[in-house]
């Protein structure tokens, strides 16, 4: 059940090239792995859309990549202070799957140390574009690491018989691996203004049809 | 009085929030479906945001199908938002909607930034819609335009009931990096708290021109924001950009509204109408919007007498001032009204002279049943924007006639 309260940040930690922020869970609840949060960004008029990265008890936690003004400003909360949040959101993964093999790309992996614990910590593969970016694995310590220009998908297309696949990560990594895995589950992207249906402004285009991300993805089965 | 604007919620989606609002109203219906504009949709400013979403909805077979029954077991009063690409596309949707009893109110949109315009003019749009439909009919403009008021007056004239102010306006953002636009579109609406002024000088010149109510929006974040557009002339105010930021902000304006009120020891919402103005000496009666269900979390109202203060006092010629009191035992003339109470709503449908609605020949008139509203003998119009002494109110005109309503705040 979504709601929206304002929570207390806990730590801010640097993951590599990320930011792990840490919040106390208030009255929210963590959801299903893959839903998302929308997370009041300091001093802009919009919150961000984060999908959640760990749930201990009583946290939530947030990775974060600072790529523009509103995810700076949460890349530097410090301990303390109070940010409103409001999830969980959307659809996340569909955790009855047999032989799951989950696959991230870059800031994409971040839904997926939540998900590994739900599916009791099964194949991980991850790719990053250096070796900075790459500490972030640590986050998900039995994973297969690759660093560009070698991408995931190498990895993945012999592994990918007899697997489920779950993944997260850009675009062309998603495309990618849904050539080599047509009925995975994919968690994409769009920026969100909103985050509940009520913009529809995350509408992306997928098989020529425009879906709002926040109601209908952002997990959507590949096929 | 609290809504929501076009296109910044989705009452299926988001009941909770819908129920939090007064009135609620549509995504803009077109005849046909849209599927809307490419992405990217929306870019957020420093000050605001852009939108370029272009319409999408499911046409309205699909409206009056699958979502109007829908919205209408919500509880809340259901606006319709209408959008056309011509005048008979407007006459047209107007007309199906006027069959429908789930719909309170049609607003039409006459302003979209993201869309080809019509071909006609505001005014031809209104009239053609007018002739369709009995239901109230608000007019929502662009503040874009040279003179928003002489456009407000042309509506007016064409029947219509109220106006919406404002729309967004066009505004580009370009990309950080390359420089170049960031929306599919390339521009896009501009949203949020930098309209306010803007929507603040709409607001404030279409009432003094027109004397329609308003429902006034653009960049309302807080209720002190809410208040300076019921002090510029609004009637009601909506909620658009700030709803994407906190789906909460009904319930926040609302009680910040009543504070601000309170700290002004004003009773009701209606009473801090047209404030702006009362220099001038113009201060419009209060009057009801048709399709509102006022919350009732707020309708405690102080027995007070509360009076507005006017610069110039020349109280006792009664031009305008506004003595605001209540009932000598302390209750409300009118009750409470409860939110799913439906038919608060259909007081303005029902009432007086809404059979003149398909007689072109009389649409041109303020409709005279418009609870409070009240004009210069023998004026079909307020004009008081049209250069000239603002209209006193001669002592044949008392400055409370004992109509208007002295319930609880409608808030």
């Amino acid at each position: 059940m979504r709601s929206r309260d304002r929570l207390r940040v806990l730590a801010r930690e640097g993951v590599g090239a990320y930011t792990l922020v840490r919040l106390e869970r208030g009255s929210l609840e963590p959801g299903i792995p893959g839903q998302f949060f929308m997370v009041e960004a300091p001093g802009r008029l919009l919150p961000r859309a984060m999908s959640l990265c760990i749930a201990p008890a009583g946290e939530l936690g947030f990775l974060l990549e600072a790529i523009g003004p509103g995810t700076r400003a949460l890349c530097e909360v410090d301990a303390g202070d109070q940010l409103h949040v409001f999830g969980p959101l959307g659809n996340g993964f569909r955790l009855d799957v047999d032989r799951p093999l989950l696959v991230g790309g870059g800031i994409g992996i971040a839904p997926l140390p939540y998900l590994a614990q739900m599916l009791g910590d099964p194949p991980v593969l991850l790719g990053f574009r250096s070796e900075r970016h790459a500490a972030a694995a640590a986050l998900l310590p039995n994973a297969g690491v690759v660093v560009e220009p070698t991408y995931v998908t190498e990895p993945l297309a012999e592994l990918v018989e007899g697997h489920d696949v779950l993944a997260c990560g850009p675009e062309p990594m998603l495309t990618a691996v849904r050539a080599l895995a047509p009925a995975a589950q994919l968690a994409w992207e769009a920026p969100m203004a909103c985050g509940y249906g009520a913009c529809y402004g995350c509408s992306v285009e997928i098989d020529g049809v425009l879906k709002r991300l926040c109601i209908e993805g952002p997990v959507l089965e590949a096929a | 009085m609290i809504l929501n604007a076009s296109g910044c919620l989705d009452a299926l989606e988001a009941p909770e929030v819908a129920q939090s609002l007064d009135a609620f109203v549509t995504k803009t219906v077109t005849p046909q479906p849209r599927q809307g504009n490419r992405p990217v949709r929306f870019a957020e400013t420093v000050h605001g945001m852009l939108n370029s979403i272009g319409l999408q909805n499911p046409g309205i077979e699909v409206f009056l199908a699958d979502k109007l029954p829908r919205l209408a077991e919500l509880g809340v009063p259901v606006w319709v938002s209408v959008g056309g690409f011509a005048a008979a596309d407007y006459a047209e949707l107007c007309a199906t909607l006027d069959e429908r009893d789930e719909v309170t109110t049609i607003e039409l949109n006459l302003s979209c930034p993201n869309v080809d315009e019509a071909p006609e003019s505001a005014a031809e749009i209104v009239a053609a819609a007018r002739v369709a439909t009995r239901k109230p009919l608000y007019a929502k403009l662009s503040p874009a335009a040279s003179d928003v008021a002489e456009i407000a007056r042309a509506v007016q004239g064409a029947g219509a009931d109220g106006l919406s102010l404002v729309n967004t306006i066009r505004g580009l953002s370009l990309d950080a990096n390359s420089l170049e636009p960031t929306l599919g579109t390339e521009t896009g609406g501009y949203s949020g708290p930098a309209l306010k002024p803007i929507a603040l000088a709409a607001i404030f010149r279409c009432y003094r021109a027109t004397g329609l109510p308003i429902v006034g929006m653009g960049g309302i974040f807080t209720g002190r924001d809410a208040l300076e557009f019921l002090a510029a002339g609004a009637s009601a105010v909506a909620l658009g950009t700030v709803l994407f930021a906190d789906p909460d902000a009904p319930a926040r304006v609302r009680a910040e509204l009543m504070s601000e009120l309170s700290a002004r020891s004003l009773e009701q919402a209606e009473d801090a109408r047209g404030i702006a103005h009362r220099s001038t000496g113009l201060l419009l009666p209060n009057e009801k919007i048709p399709g509102l269900a006022p919350k009732t979390e707020a309708l405690q109202a102080p027995s007070r007498v509360a009076s507005i203060p006017r610069r110039g006092g020349n109280e006792d010629s009664g031009a305008g001032a506004r003595t605001i009191s209540g009932p000598a035992d302390g209750s409300s003339e009118e009750g409470e009204r409860h939110p799913s109470q439906a038919s608060a709503t259909q007081e303005g449908l029902e009432s007086g002279s809404r059979q003149d609605r398909k007689d072109p020949d009389q649409s041109a008139r303020v409709c005279g049943d418009r609870e409070g509203l009240r004009h210069v003998d023998g004026g079909p119009q307020v004009r008081t924007g049209e250069g000239g002494a603002l209209p006193e109110s001669g002592p044949d005109q008392p400055v409370e006639d004992g109509r208007r309503a002295l319930g609880p705040p409608a808030l």
